[in-house]
């Protein structure tokens, strides 16, 4: 199928949803029969002027409050409350029940306001032609829990707070490039350095939570740790701050003045952190204790036997989360410079095309999605899954030891004594890394089983997470050092553009001794094909044209097995039978609070 | 005891808190971790932000230096600031003790009120009927690990009788009674699996105690004088024999800060131990240095205290 034919039919379809002819449902139906994704088809109209749908209201309740405590479990609870400085999802799902952004992603990838009045589109100006520069219109009636009002004041001051480096502020990235300006008591301009077609970042999603100017702004900068309100926040979301415990408990009370009609539903929230996932699960899936439980990395085969319980159920949502087999472009066994896996090296064996083919013959991904991860693992070929618009469909996720075999044997790789197959005195062993956790060890043993069939010797190496994934230079097991063959861990997408998320594959992030291993191409690997598709699609501001590009990497890191991709993780969440709530994976878990409710 | 005695030893302390302080910090340095790895992982974070954090808090000092800051500081009265909760590490320990000393506290009581009635019990009729059993019972209580009675405990009493919540909440809103049940009623579980737990071998201790003195002669003696026996086995036999069993508690006393990690764990508790395990897996050195320290200083007191007291109470022992 060629891309021009699809882009052209496509067009056809957007000018008749402009003219009326077809309703943006069909549009989007029509999409995904063709394998595009609700989340691109909607911001396919945006980017040629058809204003976005509002999210589908369900929300039923028809008074505010009355409907009781609300009891949510975060098996690792929040341990603070500042949303810029939140390190995990935890704390950003915590700063969450209080703080709010101007608009935030639902399950479909669409945009829901929230502070904002509505969200910027072509027709009404407010999204500009040449893509560097949005307009957000705030909502008026809006009032801090200490009822000042919330105007572009606050939205502009937050912007300074974060790109200050003095705050060290984790949201820093994705404010510290661009200008925001006021334009009126309640507008605010984005104003972008370059052509920006992923223009809903900032003040957004995630990392889009507006804390109060007037309570912070004594505590910018250097002094940002000393704010009081770090501890007690002030926010403007439906819940008003009560408690704080770090890392055990964070509880609200309903906000009277919230400006939503007969929202919240709940008079209280009580967010109860720590114990362990599975008896999260058990407590609200089996005994019915909470009502909702956060990130449930459980094996699927016991939450179904929880399921059975009857109290709840569980949920997935639609994340871009995957666990991969990243394959070292370099060679970890030599060490040059005072670094192992340099650049100046090449990998001795891997650096041969069929190695890298062979290897990804021999993982078994359909049996690893049946007998480890279940509903929470579906196996991929893809390492960009979601939104559905990026996802390739050429590539396969074939599993053939004999067609490994009889690739190894054409390219001249003959078994030794030992089983083991080698050429000019090199021999295929490696070492296949990991961080210690249930379904990865089982997972490093279906592959090291196929392997050994094939000829492949490998070694199985586990390393506690705490050490794998931390950035701490002296330790040779971090991940980001990547001092062996192969490693597997999952990586996560934050957000409904890849854009970020690619860059993990092109050559200026390579971590190296020189950036202490903080870049983010961990593999190494360094394609001009790629860096040129990365940098291209920056500043695309045809989204076709755009997710062709992001399509066209993942095929090849995948195609060239720079990465084998294993299975992607959708997000699971634990909700009592009663609890109507919209879970959505490009977004914290809390991000609808407001419109949760119980029925019955 | 003299003064002399008591004040060497109070001296002596110093040196010793010091080698401990060196000692942990040391430790915690070379253990791997990053408090700031989550960062590293996350896409959306520039590396320059946790590169800067690190600075921040002074984790790319020299061990040395961040020994001696930390020192002055704690010379002060400063115990740290939390790397993750980004707020005082005193403040987060406090937070969580009131209901460590409740639970943990609760525990003890319970292993003490069931040891001392059975232990004495048993003693004093060895090898019959119920000393038997209540061996057994106790030889199982020590034997099984926490986390299996306490699995065993939720199983049972929350998901088939659906008696007790597991998830213990510190902060229950409410007052008088129906507050204090719910407390109660939360408390059960975390407490018995404890309380079972020390009252096991505290049982044991108690018999051997007991069973050592009843033999000797000037317990025959006080029957020979036709001393009833309660009067005998509460005046002469049971005074005697819980001095080694009161130095054994005030060694224990330390826990009742530092919490239990694992039953704090299952039972969701939010005490010291729970707080300990978090700030170690988040590599929180500070607040993990902070509660290590205070356990380390309780136990060097409590042992103390348990010297001073075994003084006293034992006539025969003396310091000089």
């Amino acid at each position: 199928m060629g891309a021009s034919m699809k882009e052209r039919d496509l067009r056809g379809l957007i000018d008749q949803v402009k003219r009326g002819r077809l309703s943006r449902r069909g549009f989007v139906q029509r999409m995904s029969a063709v394998g595009i994704a609700a989340p691109f088809a909607t911001q396919l109209l945006v980017h040629s002027g058809v204003a976005m749908a509002q999210s589908r209201d369900t929300y039923k309740p028809t008074k505010r409050g009355g409907g009781g405590a609300l009891k949510v479990l975060w098996w690792q609870g929040p341990t603070l409350l500042n949303p810029h400085f939140a390190t995990g999802t935890k704390d950003q799902d915590g700063s969450r029940l209080f703080y709010e952004p101007l608009a935030a992603w639902d399950p479909e990838g669409n945009l829901k306001p929230k502070l904002a009045a509505s969200i910027p589109s072509r027709e009404d100006g407010t999204l500009a032609a040449d893509g560097k520069s949005v307009v957000w219109k705030l909502k008026q009636n809006v009032k801090w829990h200490d009822g000042r009002p919330f105007t572009a004041d606050d939205v502009v001051f937050n912007w300074e707070y974060s790109k200050d480096p003095a705050t060290a502020a984790v949201t820093t990235g994705s404010y510290k490039d661009i200008m925001v300006e006021k334009v009126d008591q309640f507008t605010v301009r984005v104003l972008f350095s370059q052509v920006t077609p992923f223009w809903a970042e900032a003040f957004v999603g995630t990392r889009g939570m507006i804390i109060p100017k007037h309570l912070f702004s004594e505590f910018s900068g250097a002094k940002s740790r000393e704010a009081p309100t770090n501890l007690k926040p002030v926010g403007t979301g439906p819940y008003l701050f009560r408690d704080f415990k770090p890392g055990d408990l964070v509880a609200g009370t309903i906000n009277n003045n919230y400006y939503l009609p007969n929202r919240p539903y709940f008079d209280s929230i009580e967010m109860k952190g720590g114990g362990d996932a599975v008896s999260a699960a058990r407590a609200v899936l089996q005994t019915g204790e909470y009502d909702f439980a956060w990130n449930l990395q459980v094996e699927d085969e016991i939450l179904q036997r929880l399921e059975r319980g009857g109290k709840g159920r569980v949920e997935l949502s639609l994340t871009g989360n995957i666990e991969h087999i990243q394959v070292n472009q370099t060679d970890p066994w030599t060490e040059v410079d005072g670094e192992r896996s340099s650049l100046k090296t090449k990998h001795p064996t891997l650096q041969f095309k069929e190695v890298r083919e062979a290897l990804s013959l021999l993982v078994d991904r359909d049996s690893i999605e049946k007998h480890i991860y279940g509903r929470t693992g579906p196996a991929t070929p893809n390492f960009l899954n979601n939104p559905e618009r990026f996802r390739s469909k050429t590539t396969s996720k074939e599993f053939s030891i004999d067609k490994a075999n009889a690739m190894l044997d054409a390219a001249g790789w003959v078994r030794g004594s030992d089983g083991i197959r080698a050429k000019d005195g090199k021999k295929l062993k490696f070492v296949y890394q990991t961080s210690i956790n249930q379904p990865r060890q089982k997972t490093q043993a279906i592959v090291k089983q196929a392997a050994q069939r094939a000829g492949i010797d490998l070694e199985l190496k586990s390393v506690t997470a705490s050490v794998f994934f931390s950035s701490d230079v002296a330790n040779v097991d971090t991940y980001g050092k990547f001092y062996c063959d192969l490693q597997m861990y999952t990586t996560t997408m934050s957000q409904p553009d890849p854009q970020v998320f690619m860059d993990q594959f092109v050559s200026r992030e390579v971590a190296t001794k020189d950036n202490k291993w903080s870049g983010r191409n961990i593999t190494r690997v360094r394609n001009p094909a790629i860096d040129k598709l990365a940098e291209d699609a920056k500043g695309e501001l045809d989204p076709v044209k755009r997710a062709a590009m992001y399509v066209a990497m993942n095929d090849l890191v995948v195609k060239d097995q720079v990465v084998i991709p294993v299975v992607y993780r959708p997000g699971t969440a634990g909700l009592a039978n009663n609890l109507r709530a919209s879970i959505s994976g490009w977004d914290n878990n809390t991000w609808d609070l407001s419109d949760w409710y119980k029925e019955g | 005891m003299t003064p002399e005695y008591v004040s060497r030893r109070l001296l002596l302390l110093i040196p010793a808190l010091f080698g401990i302080s060196i000692f942990l910090f040391a430790l915690l340095a070379a253990a791997p971790g990053d408090p700031f790895e989550e960062l590293a992982t996350n896409p959306a974070v520039p590396p320059e932000v946790r590169l800067a954090l690190r600075e921040k808090f002074g984790l790319d000092d020299p061990i040395w230096q961040r020994y001696l800051h930390w020192l002055v500081a704690i010379a002060q009265g400063d115990w740290g600031f939390s790397f993750v909760s980004r707020m005082d590490v005193d403040t987060l320990i406090l937070q969580r003790l009131p209901t460590t000393l409740v639970v943990i506290g609760a525990s003890q009581i319970v292993a003490i009120m069931v040891a001392l009635p059975v232990g004495v019990l048993a003693a004093t009729r060895p090898y019959s009927v119920f000393d038997q059993v209540a061996n057994t019972l106790a030889f199982v209580g020590f034997s099984l690990p926490t986390f299996f009675t306490g699995l065993v405990f939720i199983l049972v009493f929350s998901i088939q009788l659906d008696w007790l919540p597991f998830v213990y909440r510190a902060d229950v809103p409410g007052s008088g009674w129906p507050w204090l049940w719910t407390h109660i009623k939360q408390s059960i579980m975390p407490v018995m699996v404890l309380g079972l737990f020390q009252g096991g071998a505290l049982v044991r201790f108690v018999r051997s105690s007991v069973l050592d003195v009843i033999k000797l002669d000037y317990v025959t003696t006080a029957r020979s004088k036709g001393i009833g026996e309660r009067k005998v086995l509460t005046r002469h036999v049971v005074r005697t024999a819980l001095i080694p069993v009161v130095t054994l508690i005030a060694l224990q006393l330390p826990a009742v800060f530092s919490g239990a990690l694992v039953t704090e764990q299952i039972f969701r508790v939010p005490g010291i131990g729970s707080l300990l395990i978090a700030s170690m897996l988040a590599n929180d050195t500070p607040v993990v240095m902070a509660v290590t320290f205070v356990s380390a200083i309780l136990v060097v007191v409590f042992n103390l205290i348990a010297d001073f007291l075994y003084a006293s109470l034992d006539p025969r022992i003396a310091y000089r």
